[in-house]
């Protein structure tokens, strides 16, 4: 029966029954209050395309606001057709699994350098990324077994960055730029890409973060990735797992350096 | 409501063991104390200079505190503690405070020796003076908290503890109440991210942090200020916590002092762990924070629940429990009583393995019964908090229930929408409608919970004390510093040499003078326990 037009499904096809909950800053006391509360839930449930609409509970917070959960049939439909699905050039992976491809591509760890690089001393961006700690409740690289992470820390120079990159054996280098005055995010970049290259032509991955940064302007820059503003540790892992530790038998033998086209970007969905 | 010190002897735990498991912690203690007890690091000797009534920061920001001993180092070192230099250029130099000092020292006006002869006891005197009032100050506000608790209440345990976490105090202080108003009995206010690396205290009133707000000691004061407003018209004391663990520990650990925080993250380990701070920095800056929480009648909360985070909850479950022996031995030695150790575990057993609820129960009930004294904190699941909050939900009350049923004493609230956003108001309210329907429901079960000699709770909880007291003597045999290297703790390898602020690590000189130091260990330890057990620790959870 499913078709490329279909509705939610609550008990039976086509009800378009959804459940929401949320909280109106409303008091929730007296009889009369109660009602003009519950009113004012069905009334956004109305406008949010929810009728008929039932208040199955309503309960104060406090003095001032009422939490409300409403059940209700939507009238919209779902167009399957016009499902766009926004996909990162790289799939997300779990972290036993980024261990293992790690193990199994390079049969040794894979060693990060990671650092903050100009005069910005900002590093709340790298820590997030690189301390087992992490951030929002996803591990840091240190976590991963198989990545041995160098943090150099704040105001690191960069011709320091890329002697101790070579040191170190990096097979990526992750900074991170916070400060954008005069756009010294974008000087800084662009400013250690050249002395990569310069360096030799086995330079390690090259990865640059920061709330500022268009993703999409890797090339640009000279580097091979941008992560912007939203992007945790989890996402970075599964990115170098698939530029640096590819599958045996996958395609390319050489990294996918290339970034994704820009046309897909304002599909990408919003990250807080 | 459950007395304090109750629920043991169920678990058939053998006594001798227990002995076993505290000697081979102090054995593996013992070595870090000697080391902290004969360097100092920066921030001890900032700390010192905040007893002594050093605030403010210059234009840029930067304390005032972290000039004047930054001065004192590049001219005339550290090894003496900063005290004698300091004080012998204020009383040479004329200086009517410290303040006008630490400007002229900033602006390299100022050559610092070490004093010796009358003047070094001239310095000596002053320096013992300024700090003394900063004590003392931290004594009246521990007072201060005393008669508070007695002027309105002080809630049953477990306590029920909340987070707040906006960024900008102005909007933490009506949540942090409003949150208190639906029943937290305790409000932590989250740190931005990455204070913890700060090499200095920022300053004021702050609007701006990255998920989360800075701790200065200007928000400690108006949060404490709002929550004791909220105390008064609610008739029970909000305790407050905040977070000392990083590098800036010893200066934390005295502004809360100063400013009457009632609780303070302080773990002998974390910074290590997961901050990538130097261990011997952490190790000398942990032992003279927690000799400062001790005067101040600070609980102090550890870590142990990050080491779940990372490493599997039933693998690692015997790292928690050494982990919880270390801290007690460095807490005890440095002088908190039994009463101040808020020791962390938590309850992340992934939901998919079989008796998943025993084994938590098991894990618990064992925390418990070693350590029936301390208000130990139970934290809620994060781990397999997957999205699905009608799930999550469901298993926040089966925390709830375990934590019910072993008498833990401080229960982090578990939100169902943990791992999603920062907690909705109506997130809030759930949880504690859990809470208080598991307590309602459930509260006096831990009475009738004798799990039976032979079976699953029991094996499993004297098979994890077994395997702590195993792994201590082999952290014992090899040194804490080494074990840490090699990443017995959360998996991570930290070598004694690695990690961030070593090099405001020094060794202590002949002839090093701290006045606070000097002041603390006198009272402590027993002093500062026997002090402890007269006034603020309830012995029962019965409301006042």
């Amino acid at each position: 029966m499913t078709g490329q037009v279909v509705r939610p499904y609550g008990d039976t096809t086509g009800d378009g029954q959804v459940q929401v909950s949320f909280t109106l800053p409303v008091p929730f006391r007296t009889a009369a209050e109660r009602a003009r509360a519950e009113g004012a839930a069905l009334q956004l449930a109305a406008k949010m395309g929810l009728e008929p609409a039932m208040v199955v509970h309503a309960k104060g917070i406090g003095p001032e606001f009422t939490f409300c959960i409403v059940y209700g049939r939507v009238r919209h439909l779902v167009d399957l057709s016009g499902v766009i699905v926004a996909e990162r050039e790289f799939p997300m992976l779990s972290s036993p699994e980024i261990n293992r491809r790690i193990r199994a591509a390079l049969g040794r760890e894979l060693v990060v350098v990671g650092a903050c690089i100009g005069t910005d001393a900002h590093t709340v961006g790298i820590d997030a990324i690189l301390n087992v700690k992490g951030h929002a409740g996803e591990k840091g690289l240190e976590y991963y077994r198989e990545m041995r992470v160098v943090n150099l820390g704040a105001q690191v120079d960069v011709a320091g960055l890329v002697a101790r990159s070579r040191a170190e054996g990096a097979d990526a280098v992750l900074v991170s730029q916070v400060v954008t005055q005069r756009d010294a995010h974008l000087a800084n970049t662009r400013e250690m890409a050249a002395a990569f290259r310069a360096a030799g032509p086995q330079r390690p991955l090259l990865v640059v973060g920061g709330p500022r940064f268009d993703p999409w302007a890797a090339a640009a820059l000279g580097v091979d990735r941008i992560f912007g503003k939203g992007t945790g540790p989890a996402e970075v892992a599964s990115y170098l797992v698939h530029a640096l530790a590819r599958e045996p038998g996958a395609s390319a033998a050489t990294p996918d350096r290339v970034p994704p086209e820009r046309d897909q970007r304002a599909q990408e969905a919003p990250r807080e | 409501m459950e007395p304090a010190s109750a629920v043991t002897g169920r678990l058939g735990l053998d006594p001798a063991v227990v002995r076993r498991a505290r000697e081979l912690a102090s054995r593996a203690g013992q070595p870090i104390v000697e080391l902290a007890r004969t360097h100092t690091t920066v921030s001890v000797e900032r700390a010192v200079l905040r007893l002594a009534g050093l605030d403010g920061a210059d234009g840029d920001g930067m304390p005032w505190v972290n000039r004047l001993t930054d001065a004192v180092r590049d001219s005339a070192g550290l090894e003496h503690g900063v005290a004698l230099p300091a004080w012998d250029a204020l009383l040479t130099g004329g200086y009517p405070h410290l303040a006008a000092l630490a400007r002229d020292a900033a602006a390299g006006k100022v050559k610092f020796r070490i004093p010796d002869g009358a003047d070094a006891l001239a310095a000596r005197a002053a320096a013992a003076g300024a700090v003394r009032h900063g004590i003392a100050t931290i004594d009246a506000r521990r007072a201060e908290r005393d008669a508070l608790i007695s002027e309105t209440s002080d809630p049953p345990r477990p306590w029920i503890y909340l987070i707040v976490a906006t960024g900008d105090i102005y909007e933490d202080i009506p949540q942090a109440q409003a949150a208190a108003s639906q029943g937290a009995d305790i409000i932590a206010v989250i740190r931005s991210t990455g204070q913890s690396l700060l090499d200095y205290v920022p300053e004021g009133a702050t609007r701006e942090g990255y998920a989360g707000t800075y701790a200065t000691r200007e928000n400690f004061r108006l949060m404490r200020a709002a929550l004791d407003q909220t105390s008064r018209e609610l008739g029970r004391y909000v305790r407050l916590t905040n977070y000392a663990s990083g590098l800036c520990m010893p200066e934390i650990a005295a502004l809360a002092g100063l400013e009457r925080l009632d609780m303070m993250l302080n773990d002998c380990m974390y910074g290590i762990i997961f901050r990538d701070i130097n261990p011997r920095r952490t190790f000398i800056d942990q032992r003279f924070s927690r000799q400062i929480h001790a005067r101040a009648g600070i609980i102090i909360n550890t870590g142990e629940d990050n080491y779940l985070t990372t490493a599997d909850a039933v693998d690692a479950a015997h790292t928690v429990i050494v982990s919880q022996l270390l801290n007690e031995y460095f807490g005890r030695e440095a002088g908190l009583s039994d009463g101040q150790l808020g020791l962390g575990h938590a309850f992340e057993i992934n939901p998919g393995v079989p008796d998943s609820f025993l084994l938590e129960l098991a894990h618990a009930q064992l925390v418990r019964e070693l350590f029936p004294d301390a208000p130990l904190k139970y934290m809620p699941p994060t781990k397999h908090m997957t999205g699905n909050v009608f799930a999550g939900y469901l298993l926040d009350a089966f925390f709830n229930l375990c934590g019910l049923m072993t008498g833990q004493s401080i229960l982090l609230v578990g939100m169902m929408t943990e791992g999603i956003h920062t907690p909705f108001l109506s997130d809030r309210d759930l949880a504690l409608e859990n809470v208080r329907y598991v307590r309602a429901a459930a509260g006096r079960l831990g009475d009738s919970f004798w799990p039976a000699p032979g079976g699953l709770i029991g094996r499993r909880a004297r098979e994890v004390l077994g395997e702590a007291v195993e792994l201590l003597g082999r952290i014992g045999d090899e040194g804490l510093l080494a074990a840490i290297a090699e990443g017995t703790f959360g998996i991570t390898r930290r070598p004694p040499d690695g990690g961030r602020g070593l090099d405001g690590v020094i060794r202590q000189a002949d002839g090093y003078y701290n006045p606070a130091t000097e002041m603390l260990d006198a009272t402590s330890p027993n002093a500062a326990a026997a002090a402890d057990a007269s006034t603020a620790e309830p012995t029962t959870g019965e409301l006042r």
